[in-house]
């Protein structure tokens, strides 16, 4: 799948295979207090499977700092 | 997972609420806990002039945009503040929200009006620029609040934000501030309109929700001197907790509210206010801090012209009054 991370800097990367929106938060060690996912305009919950052919963004929530 | 309400698929999971809801659920909500935090803090009515101050972000966009659809009588103001490209891009974006809406927007541009941005402030007084900046953010508020007669200064702090800068004042027993520490401010002293926070229940979390899902254009990017801020170490140290436990913020701020804020306040020494004898503003002393810091700036400007950069000579703020669509 394509992930597109705007944290706020954006950047790309492929991460192989499908996953549940918990599991890749985890796996890009980010805090699900800190972001939300976006696939087609819509925000997913932690329980949704993302598949491979995917395109998501992830878009940090928090300002204040520059991380 | 499915929406608490309508069954149907869910678009936001709410772990200190133990709800999930779908967008349009979601959307409504959030209108609700907005609405219930001006009654409960009795921040304004209907026939208050509101002045909101917007930076471009997230945060003070949202207020603004639901501030405009509750058709209260609301005016933006934003600061253009000379940070580079950031103060054009935030600017830029302001200004389209504005448009799009036949919304009420005023600019102060602070180099044109105070004769230099926040990064020839800074060099000037030798202090960070978030010293300076801040300082004239609310000073700015205040007065173009107070001169065009608005009634109420409303700003996008959220939950994220007051329960960080709570942990900073009890991290470092800041008295003063804790005691002043509150989602509304009312006045009765002349010349300090009343301040207020609407968004103070919701996490920021919450609010960029409701951002991408209401399609709101904001400035993702972070200031350039906010890195290193000590209000992101405190958000994460607090979203840390929040991860294991939810609610812990909002039940650390509450608290506060309702049962230390009290206490603090009655203990605080009452202080005598007067004019400031260069722009006229309340003050506790002689000449405002607001004053003080300019006068030092341009003197030190003067003193060492090489090593500050200076901007425009002052002049009247630009204003940008867009009619109100019928």
């Amino acid at each position: 799948m394509k992930v597109i991370i705007r944290n706020p800097r954006r950047r790309e990367l492929e991460v192989e295979g499908s996953r549940r929106v918990d599991a890749l938060i985890k796996e890009l060690d980010l805090n699900p207090e800190q972001v939300l996912v976006i696939r087609d305009d819509d925000l997913l919950t932690r329980d949704v499977m993302i598949r491979n052919d995917d395109t998501v963004e992830i878009v940090s929530a928090i300002s204040g700092g520059t991380q | 997972m499915k929406c608490s309400k309508c069954k149907g698929r869910a678009s936001i999971e709410l772990r200190r609420h133990h709800v999930a809801y779908c967008k349009p659920d979601y959307l409504e909500f959030f209108d609700n806990q907005v609405e219930r935090a001006i009654h409960k803090q009795r921040m304004f009515k209907p026939d208050d002039r509101i002045m909101v101050g917007v930076s471009g972000g997230k945060d003070s966009l949202t207020l603004w945009d639901f501030l405009l659809r509750m058709e209260y009588d609301v005016t933006a103001l934003h600061i253009h503040l000379g940070i580079g490209e950031y103060s054009n891009h935030s600017h830029s974006t302001t200004v389209k929200f504005a448009e799009e809406r036949g919304a009420p927007l005023i600019t102060v541009d602070l180099a044109e009006q105070y004769g230099m941005g926040v990064p020839e402030l800074s060099q000037a007084i030798r202090r960070v620029p978030c010293s300076g900046c801040g300082l004239s953010k609310r000073y700015i508020l205040n007065k173009e609040a107070y001169d065009r007669n608005f009634t109420v200064v409303a700003m996008g702090h959220n939950l994220d934000d007051e329960a960080a800068t709570l942990m900073g004042n009890v991290l470092h027993w800041e008295m003063g501030a804790l005691a002043r520490q509150s989602p509304s401010l009312p006045t009765n002293r002349e010349k300090l309109i009343k301040r207020v926070k609407p968004l103070y229940t919701v996490t920021e979390r919450e609010v960029a929700a409701n951002a991408i899902l209401r399609g709101i254009e904001y400035v993702e990017e972070e200031c350039p001197n906010s890195v290193g801020a000590r209000s992101i170490m405190y958000k994460n140290a607090l979203d840390q907790i929040e991860t294991q436990s939810p609610g812990t913020k909002h039940a650390f701020f509450s608290i506060f509210l309702d049962r230390i804020r009290p206490v603090m306040e009655a203990a605080q020494e009452d202080f005598e206010l007067r004019e400031c004898d260069i722009c006229g503003q309340a003050t506790t002393g002689a000449v405002c801090a607001f004053c003080r810091m300019w006068e030092n700036a341009h003197r030190k400007a003067t003193e060492n012209p090489r090593r500050v950069h200076q901007g425009k000579e002052s002049q009247e703020p630009s204003v940008e009054d867009l009619p109100v669509q019928p």
